[in-house]
């Protein structure tokens, strides 16, 4: 079974969906909650059958596909990848149980069992074809959730969601194009294994090329300013569940994107980039920091911030060091969990009041105790409060940059402190004070199936805060190898200077990998 | 004393001519059962006509073997010319037509096929194509255009509506202006190099180097125009929205696939070795007729209300995406466009099934044409499957991966990047995120709307029958599955296309 554990782990939420047609409308809901728990088992079965002193591809698997034009289904994960599927599995669980009243609950279940395929597949894939076609897969199911189960202008939200990831990735295909290519023109064989991309070393000029084309398709996805325009309308618009997805899931396509293809593919180009990528995402942290302390809406709070939170991962990734890119990818996760927390609480008290905005609440904290409670955990958590799971991964991707930049990374630090104060502000306007809205009077407390969902959030939130090293440990080996390998392929001095030389362990567990590949 | 002329019988190679001649005969049958006992069912023809399909298409397959064996084979006076891409245009333009002729079998009365006229004339405009794609004489290709294309016309107006008529005419009088550019075009080539036969032009033109590049530019633009108002390239496409309209929507299917891949064919060969030729001018006029047809077809697909003539549209930029294959002209590329129009062939086909059998004979009042959006709003609540069924074929047509046109997209970008039009390669990326809009269009009528008061989904499938239904589901799993056959079929196209020299 563990030799094929990735394609169970893809595969089984299809079937499981395509059976679920037949089930009656008043049962989905407990199968759908059953199908993603046993889901979220197997992945759990997948982490604890991970060993995490091997830093390269683990449980891989190969059948040609196409192989006169070299596609082939691989699947594999090593640390970056592994908790991103653990994650996605969970989150779908949580999302399903936690699904309210919605009408069509049956489609919504099926759909979001689809979707489940195409992250794993995303997170699991190693061959460029195969990553694009979950990758793209991935937007079909979220254009039904928003177009279907979202607010007023939901068309255009999932339009305008569809087309932007649509367009950007359609430019990405042409550099994959190119990467077989010069892998062809190399070896006089095609190719789009990611690990046979890796050995290619290609001229600075081609790198700059092709890392613009992929970083157009990633940047999109992530969102990156100014490509970040579709996120907040998609938020706004989508139900509850499509936010949650969005958010944890979804959104981190593009961050582990640039860690498994533009870093160790185009490591000059990447270095070449990086003080352009970081000012960018410096602005991304402070002006979606202010636009949030603009909203209205809490729900936009939420959206902007964590545009914001993605800018501090883009941040990390480009420090180009192993500390950076480890709290980047730790980042990931702990963003997924908060983000995805947050999303919840405010679909809980959107069920209850059929609104988002901020000045129809306010005094909640004596109304709905726990529900405040919960809250403030998470919000500590969004801002980066030591012993919560956020800080780790900022303080870690910090402190990677800081060894590139003293001066960016001071502005990054205190944009941060900018998110605290829009999110306090929030709370403050929410929570505290008198209860001035009589609609709110008798709000019930957080319910039981609301609470089943936040508690195991907030464990892990406080959990991996504290101790953070369970997962630490494996995503730092794999980082290790991919720094190096970078170091390694590099050919220009600031390129090689940039990117730290590691001992030499990690050269061999790269080759080790890449035999394994073939 | 005139010399007799000695030919023996063995040089003619007349097997050449089979695979033209059995839809020929079968033809000839349907007339002649029809005048022995007139008022049969169309069943009966339908039945004979796909019979005949399947011979023809096994004498495609033998004249394969041949190929793989021999190579390409010439005869009857070297008129026929039987290489890889005629075998392998032959194969798409048979099998399409299998897959199209059992749509005739609706649950409703039609009045084209209550004809035996309306077999006999499909089956004649067959072997006009297969006569086109199988020779290598202008005056042959010619001969063949113009049986398929007249009785092309008289089936469009056999359905017998006034959209269909006026259709019917436009295609007409704008084909006959297509022909008579044609003949202006090969005349020129002749009065250049005395031969009508495309690979003797190309060696006399080559031998004297260009000389009269002037007369060339003549020739290649009349030929540019009358082959692109058969493939319907911009600027030349003007009349495909009308007559896919005024067309039955099976019909319309039919014309997005098989005449444009016979046309296709002579256009590769006519214009591979221009291109090659090193005259830069020629590849400018293609390119940019490629880049204005894909990209101002999106743009007017944009702004359809009706699916129909979206999908006339979609069916233009198609052929510019498919024309930029022939453009870039390397090998890789031309065996990208056989696999591009095999995977199209499965997918457009089946979008076509989907309108046909929701075909009305009568409007309702919210509606303002037959296949309007609004007919299409909330679908997926009334007719699920048939929604489905529909969202994966728009999916396939807009380039969404696994679904089947991804690959050829795939393929022939791909091309693209390898042959270094990495310009070409972006703008076609590019195009296919504008086309995404209008296919996304439709899903959202379908899955986001509410239906319309008074439709209670039967309109869907209300001229479906087991056959119909059969089809579209081949279409569908075809579709779904296309990577599975992805290999072998790439490999069996990229030899024949090798070995016939493209």
């Amino acid at each position: 079974m563990l030799d094929h554990i990735l394609s169970i782990l893809i595969f089984f939420p299809v079937l499981a969906a395509l059976l679920g047609f037949m089930i009656h409308k008043d049962s989905i809901r407990a199968y759908g909650v059953s199908v993603a728990a046993i889901e979220f088992v197997l992945s759990l079965f997948l982490w604890f059958s991970f060993d995490s002193n091997v830093s390269g591809m683990q449980f891989m698997e190969q059948i040609p596909l196409v192989p006169s034009f070299g596609i082939n289904y691989i699947l594999g994960v090593d640390g970056i990848s592994l908790f991103i599927i653990v994650l996605a599995a969970f989150f779908t669980m949580i999302g399903i149980a936690s699904l309210t009243d919605t009408k069509n609950v049956k489609n919504m279940i099926i759909t979001l069992l689809f979707l489940q395929m195409t992250m794993v597949g995303v997170f699991a894939a190693l061959d460029a074809i195969v990553f694009y076609v979950f990758w793209e897969l991935s937007l079909v199911p979220m254009l039904y959730i928003i177009g279907a189960w979202g607010g007023p202008l939901r068309v255009y939200a999932s339009v305008k969601f569809f087309l932007y990831t649509f367009a950007g990735s359609l430019v990405m295909l042409v550099g994959m194009l190119f990467m077989a290519y010069f892998y062809y023109q190399a070896t006089g064989q095609w190719s789009f294994a990611i690990l046979d991309w890796y050995r290619l070393i290609l001229p600075e000029t081609f790198q700059l090329w092709l890392f613009a084309a992929f970083f157009i398709g990633f940047a999109i996805k992530v969102p990156m300013f100014p490509f970040h325009t579709w996120l907040p309308y998609a938020h706004g618009q989508a139900p509850t569940i499509g936010s949650v997805i969005l958010a944890a899931i979804l959104l981190k396509m593009g961050t582990y994107a640039f860690i498994r293809f533009s870093l160790p593919l185009f490591p000059d180009a990447s270095t070449f980039f990086m003080f352009p990528i970081a000012i960018i995402a410096i602005i991304m942290i402070v002006y979606t920091a202010m636009v949030a302390y603009a909203q209205e809406d809490v729900k936009q709070v939420v959206a902007y911030s964590s545009v914001s939170h993605m800018g501090v991962i883009i941040l990390g990734t480009f420090a180009l060091n192993v500390e950076g890119i480890t709290g980047s990818i730790f980042l990931m996760i702990a963003h997924g969990v908060v983000s995805g927390a947050l999303f919840l609480l405010v679909g809980v008290i959107y069920d209850r009041r059929h609104t988002k905005m901020m000045s129809e609440f306010g005094g909640l904290a004596h109304i709905m105790p726990r529900y405040a409670t919960i809250f403030g955990l998470m919000l500590m958590a969004s801002v980066g409060m030591p012993l919560t799971i956020n800080f780790v991964g900022e303080f870690l991707s910090l402190l990677g940059f800081y060894q590139q930049s003293h001066i960016l990374t001071l502005l990054a630090g205190i944009a941060i402190i900018v998110g605290a104060i829009y999110m306090l502000a929030a709370y403050k306007r929410m929570f505290f004070g008198e209860v001035t809205n009589e609609k709110n009077r008798n709000l019930p407390d957080v319910n039981k199936r609301e609470l089943m969902a936040l508690i195991p959030l907030s464990i892990i939130t406080v959990w991996l805060g504290i101790y953070p090293k369970p997962i630490l440990e494996p995503i730092n080996n794999s980082v290790e190898s991919i720094v190096q390998l970078m170091h390694d392929k590099s050919i220009t001095e600031e390129a090689k200077s940039r990117i730290p030389n590691l001992a030499s362990k990690g050269i061999e567990i790269t080759r080790t990998s890449m035999k394994e590949a073939h | 004393m005139l010399e007799p002329v000695n030919v023996s019988l063995e040089s003619l190679n007349l097997m050449t001519l089979s695979p033209m001649l059995i839809p020929i005969i079968g033809a000839l049958l349907i007339i002649v059962i029809d005048i022995i006992k007139g008022g049969l069912d169309k069943t009966l023809y339908v039945a004979i006509s796909l019979l005949f399909l399947f011979i023809d298409f096994n004498a495609v397959l033998s004249s394969a073997t041949t190929f793989a064996e021999d190579g390409t084979i010439m005869g009857v006076f070297d008129m026929m010319l039987i290489d890889g891409l005629a075998i392998l245009a032959q194969l798409i333009i048979v099998g399409a037509s299998m897959l199209f002729i059992p749509l005739a079998l609706t649950h409703k009365r039609f009045h084209e096929f209550s004809y035996p006229e309306f077999f006999a004339l499909f089956l004649f405009m067959l072997s006009g194509f297969q006569f086109m794609v199988a020779t290598d004489s202008l005056i042959l290709i010619f001969v063949g255009l113009e049986t398929a294309s007249l009785a092309l016309y008289t089936m469009i107006a056999m359905h017998n509506r006034d959209k269909s008529f006026e259709a019917a005419v436009k295609y007409f009088t704008m084909g006959a202006l297509a022909a008579g550019f044609y003949s202006f075009g090969s005349m020129v080539f002749y009065a250049l190099t005395g031969s009508v036969e495309i690979n003797q032009i190309a060696t006399v033109l080559a031998a004297n180097g260009y000389a009269d590049i002037g007369y060339v530019l003549v020739g290649v633009v009349f030929m540019l125009g009358s082959l692109g108002f058969k493939v319907s390239l911009v600027p030349f496409h003007t009349w495909a929205p009308d007559v896919y309209e005024g067309a039955s929507a099976s019909m319309a299917g039919f014309m997005s696939i098989v005449p444009k891949i016979a046309v296709f064919i002579v256009a590769m060969r006519l214009f591979e070795f221009l291109i090659h030729s090193g005259v830069v001018w020629l590849e400018i006029v293609l390119y940019i007729v490629v880049v204005l047809t894909m990209t101002m077809a999106n743009i007017w697909a944009l702004v359809q209300s009706d699916v129909k003539r979206m999908l006339a549209y979609s069916s233009i930029s198609h052929a510019g995406f498919v024309m930029a294959a022939i453009l870039i002209g390397t090998t890789q590329s031309n065996s990208a466009l056989f696999l591009y129009w095999v995977l199209f062939s499965f997918t457009n086909l089946g979008a076509f099934s989907m309108l046909w059998i929701s075909r009305q004979k009568h409007l309702p009042d919210y509606q303002s044409s037959d296949h309007s959006y609004d007919k299409f709003a909330g679908m997926i609540q009334t007719a699920p499957v048939a929604a489905v069924i529909m969202g994966l074929f728009m999916l396939s047509l807009a380039g969404i991966p696994p679904f089947a046109l991804f690959w050829g997209k795939l393929y022939i970008i791909s091309s693209a990047v390898s042959s270094g039009y990495t310009v070409l390669a972006l703008i076609m990326a590019l195009n296919s995120a504008i086309a995404g809009y209008y296919y996304l269009k439709l899903i959202i009528y379908m899955f986001m709307k509410e239906p319309v008061m008074g439709n209670d989904g039967h309109v869907y499938v209300s001229n479906a029958t087991l056959a119909l239904k059969s089809i579209i589901g081949f279409a569908a799993v075809g579709t779904i599955f296309a990577f599975v056959l992805l290999n072998p079929l790439l490999e069996f196209i990229t030899a024949f296309v090798y070995n016939s020299g493209y």
